[in-house]
């Protein structure tokens, strides 16, 4: 059965029509064409669906599409959706913090909330932040260093390296 | 001292820390993998399977699943549209299901939805029949034959004269001296066994594609999350009924394959371009993780059987060994694999005699495949702990067993093979054991140890060496196209793919060095078999090292080609001119690297003249490395032009009453040759010694009758940001003339090493033979009953 989502994406507000039954994240990939979003497993484990609803991390995979109705949802296209990065996009690629790039928009996402919640996080505090989000390139390391950066405020708000 | 240094400047842009050249499209998210496509009029495809295994299907009832409105086409393995086996040893589809992967029909759907109703509401009736799961079984007398081509053993080898489950192209022997003879001399002599299970490649990306035809000229085009893009057009034009030439592969952003993403895509993309054929609309097909799990290859499983014995002074004189390893029951990669695992299987050490024998057994499970190491990683842990094992019989140290046998330059390999080059291995370790503080902390946790009762720590050294690329496996040739425009800008492409090790920064360096121009003039061009031909595959840690080869000679020639243009210009000789930051210029003698002066003209200014004046702007060229004298039969001869070396330090923390181990800190050290780019060599080495460290503790594919139980990630357990260890890196440069500017493999070595390393330094903190991988909470608990 289709039923009509009313809710906002990135800023604008969507009215789509939808399977009961969908998850968000087949709405946004293949209703709403937001392909940042990515599916790795399905089940709420690997964090590739990651998006952000009304300001806290979920996993896009394992979230109802209908039970979305008037919430704030915000993808990794909404970072960049007035040309400019993020400082977080600077710093992962500043810091080579991604390889093939499948779980990066998840991880980036994390990591700009792990700093909303709790801006002056610790190096560990980070690790538990982003545990929720599987990379099998990088060994983290280098996502860990991109998010101390961004903590330490070596980005200053036009995206640019204060360095 | 060979360690990298940061600001060398033998070269403007290699061994810089230039940014990842595809960094902007996967930080925005816009990155099109192969499941981001979409097409007008597309149908989603998808695989019917059953649960058991092995079976004969006797009959499948479409009915149901035809009257499901949406659903538009089936094909079963009954059909007569059905395309059953491939080029490559799986199969498309087949009424004889061997393992958990084998695909009985498929189906072409308008909706995922009602794909996965269509599926669910197929009925398939089949005989079940007696399956052989594990090597020790299909190696009985009485064990049902899995393979038509399967060996048996006679006198303890592999032999055509008789009919068993051993795949006889995977078996490579090594002989070198004499062992009966070299073991008469030893004082010492140990026999160990050890054993390895089954694991994922787990890239986060599962398998993708999109099959479509090309309305101009009825071309099939298949956009794939292709490790080997030429590989898998093999599968596109055998599955279509196409030429190759009318077969089109377009290698999307791959999200990760670690040699994974070979014959599963392969196998997919032919099944997508059949149910093509069938309904002449697009087809897409991505694998749910869990189909991903059961379709893909994986790492295979080795039984090792070491013998080793040395004088009391430490030095080894000979060493047995039988390795085999577990095949499942298809397989188009253990004949190649072997034989690096053959070459390896005596470890980084001089032996005077050596005698090991390597094959694979069929079995009813999933596919042994490629997985990053290519055998090392099972290889070296079961060779290093085998060294531990003889140093505690010898009561000698582990470190210093190793230092009297390691190959240093003029060694003999076990293929008795000559090392000519430069070896740096002992200065690697004693740099290592520096700065980990080895002695002191071994002594430390020794001490803790005796007084600690719940927990236990350790640490252990391995070291290890790596054959670069194919070596005498295959021909290691490439090519590579280089293109300027008329505005100075580069394109350049490869039938190497970048799988996101980095490969396309590394080579637009590679191509900017020669050429004089900055990283930001070049484009690379992924791959498109219409637009590039065939390089062979992106595998064995080949990209820089040897796949590389020929994009430097294209750079060097476009290079030479400017450099003749600047000479007439300026009416001097090409001899006097020199390139950097976009510039062409004469060489002043009192001041080389100045070129502020009036003689300069800009790349674009040249690369404008000459596409105006018709001349030539783009190169293609071809590397072929000469071939390797090796005897196939008796495991002798050169294997590889050259060698990365490895050493690894892991320090661990064992609870020994729930059995957790915690690996507290890795310091992995690396001789890879030239740095390409510093800051991607470390990616790759952070990513391997994480992975390494799932290998070691918690990764294990876990069957029941060939069924895969822990199937997605909720159940097979990656490591997170929480598990990593204190990483600590080193960087060596040896010498070397093979190689792309002298780099020698990077991807593989970065992880081979790290799961003997803390399965060495777990036996060290439970003063046990860790004797199988993985360390889990219930094998340790087993250690300590």
């Amino acid at each position: 059965m289709k039923i009509q989502l009313n809710t906002t994406i990135n800023d604008l507000l969507v009215s789509v029509e939808i399977e009961q039954d969908a998850r968000l994240l087949d709405v946004l990939r293949d209703n709403l064409g937001l392909l940042g979003t990515k599916e790795g497993c399905g089940v709420g484990e690997c964090g590739a669906c990651t998006v952000i609803i009304n300001g806290k991390t979920a996993n896009s995979c394992i979230t109802l599409a209908a039970s979305m109705e008037d919430c704030d949802i915000k993808t990794i296209e909404y970072l960049s959706k007035d040309g400019e990065l993020h400082p977080m996009q600077e710093s992962f690629i500043d810091n080579s913090a991604l390889q093939c790039g499948f779980c990066t928009p998840g991880f980036v996402l994390s990591g700009i909330s792990l700093l909303e919640r709790n801006p002056k996080a610790t190096t560990e505090e980070i690790k538990e932040g982003l545990s929720g989000n599987i990379c099998r390139c990088t060994g983290y390391e280098q996502i860990i260093k991109a998010v101390e950066d961004v903590r330490d405020k070596k980005y200053n708000k036009d995206g640019a390296s204060n360095e | 001292m060979s360690l990298f240094e940061h600001n060398n400047n033998k070269y403007k842009v290699i061994g810089k820390d230039i940014k990842r050249i595809d960094a902007l499209e996967k930080v925005k998210g816009t990155a099109l993998y192969a499941a981001d496509l979409y097409m007008d009029g597309m149908l989603y495809g998808g695989n019917v399977r059953i649960k058991e295994y092995p079976a004969k299907v006797t009959k499948i009832d479409t009915s149901l699943a035809k009257a499901i409105p949406g659903v538009v086409e089936i094909i079963t393995c009954f059909d007569s549209r059905a395309k059953k086996h491939s080029w490559a040893d799986y199969c498309y589809m087949t009424d004889e299901v061997k393992f958990c992967g084998d695909v009985v029909a498929i189906i072409a759907a308008e909706s995922k939805k009602v794909l996965d109703q269509a599926i669910k509401s197929i009925k398939v009736e089949y005989e079940l029949q007696k399956g052989v799961y594990t090597v020790e079984d299909a190696l009985k007398e009485d064990a049902p034959i899995i393979r038509e081509k399967g060996v048996g053993l006679v006198d303890g080898l592999p032999s055509r004269e008789k009919k068993g489950n051993i795949f006889i192209d995977s078996y490579y022997p090594v002989r070198k001296g004499d062992v009966v003879e070299g073991f008469k001399n030893c004082d010492v002599i140990i026999e160990r066994e050890y054993n390895v299970p089954f694991i994922d490649q787990a890239y986060i990306e599962t398998e993708a594609c999109l099959v479509y035809c090309d309305p101009k000229d009825g071309s099939i085009t298949g956009e794939s999350s292709a490790q080997n893009p030429f590989f898998t057009r093999r599968y596109l034009a055998e599955a279509s009924g196409n030429t190759m030439s009318e077969s089109r592969l377009i290698q999307r952003t791959l999200g990760g394959s670690f040699g994974g993403k070979e014959e599963g895509v392969g196998v997919q993309i032919g099944r997508a371009a059949i149910l093509h054929k069938a309904t002449g609309r697009p087809i897409k097909m991505v694998n749910s993780r869990e189909e991903s799990l059961m379709d893909s290859s994986k790492r295979h499983p080795f039984n090792f059987k070491y013998k080793i014995g040395a004088t009391k002074e430490g030095k080894v004189l000979a060493l047995e060994a039988t390795l085999i390893d577990n095949c499942g029951a298809y397989n188009n990669q253990t004949q190649f694999m072997n034989w690096r695992s053959s070459v390896h299987s005596a470890g980084v050490y001089e032996i005077p005699n050596v005698k090991t024998d390597t094959f694979g057994v069929f079995t009813n499970n999933v596919h042994g495949g490629a997985m990053r190491g290519y055998s090392s990683p099972q290889v070296i842990f079961a060779q290093e702990q085998l060294m531990n094992e003889l140093a505690k019989e010898l009561g000698m140290d582990n470190v210093e067993l190793r230092r009297k046998n390691i190959i240093r330059q003029n060694s003999r390999t076990a293929t008795n093979q000559l090392i000519t080059e430069e070896v740096i291995l002992e200065e690697m370790m004693d740099e290592l054991l520096n700065r980990s503080n080895y002695y002191n902390k071994k002594n430390e946790y020794e001490e803790f140890n005796k007084n600690s009762k719940s927990f236990k720590k350790g640490i252990s050294l391995v070291t290890c060496f790596r054959g670069a690329g194919l070596g005498a496996e295959g021909i290691d040739a490439n090519g590579a196209f280089v293109q300027a425009t008329e505005d100075g800008s580069v394109i350049i492409s490869t039938g190497l793919a970048e799988n996101g090790q980095g490969l396309q920064t590394a080579f637009a360096q590679i191509a900017a060095e020669p050429l004089g121009i900055t990283i930001d003039k070049i484009h690379f061009h992924s791959v498109d078999t219409h637009a590039i031909a065939d390089s062979g595959m992106t595998v064995a840690s080949r990209g820089t090292t040897m796949g590389a080869q020929s994009m430097k000679k294209a750079a060097e020639r476009l290079a030479l080609i400017i450099k003749e243009h600047v000479a007439k210009k300026f009416c001097t000789t090409v001899d006097k001119i020199d390139c950097k930051d976009n510039y062409y210029y004469v060489v002043d003698e009192n001041f080389p690297s100045n070129y502020s002066n009036e003689k300069k003209v800009a790349f674009k200014d040249i690369c404008n003249e000459r596409m105006w004046g018709g001349e030539q702007l783009a190169v293609y060229e071809w590397f072929k490395p000469e071939l390797n004298d090796y005897n196939h039969h008796t495991g002798q001869g050169k294997a590889f032009p050259t060698y990365t070396y490895n050493v690894c330090i892991a320090e661990v923390e064992v609870d020994i009453n729930i059995g957790s181990v915690n690996v507290t800190k890795v310091t992995s050290g690396l001789d890879c040759g030239t740095v390409i780019n510093p800051n991607t060599v470390r990616g790759q080495m952070f990513g391997g010694i994480v992975m390494g460290l799932g290998y070691a503790i918690t990764e294990e594919i876990e069957l029941n009758k060939g069924r895969i139980l822990n199937d997605n990630f909720d159940s097979y357990i990656l490591p997170t940001s929480m598990d990593i260890p204190e990483m600590d890196l080193v960087l060596f440069e040896s010498i070397t003339k093979e190689g792309t500017f002298g780099a020698k493999s990077v991807g593989e070595p970065s992880t081979e090493a790290v799961g003997a390393a803390i399965a060495g330094a777990v036996s060290h903190a439970l003063n046990k033979n860790v004797d199988h991988l993985p360390c889990s909470l219930e094998s340790i608990l087993k250690y300590m009953d």
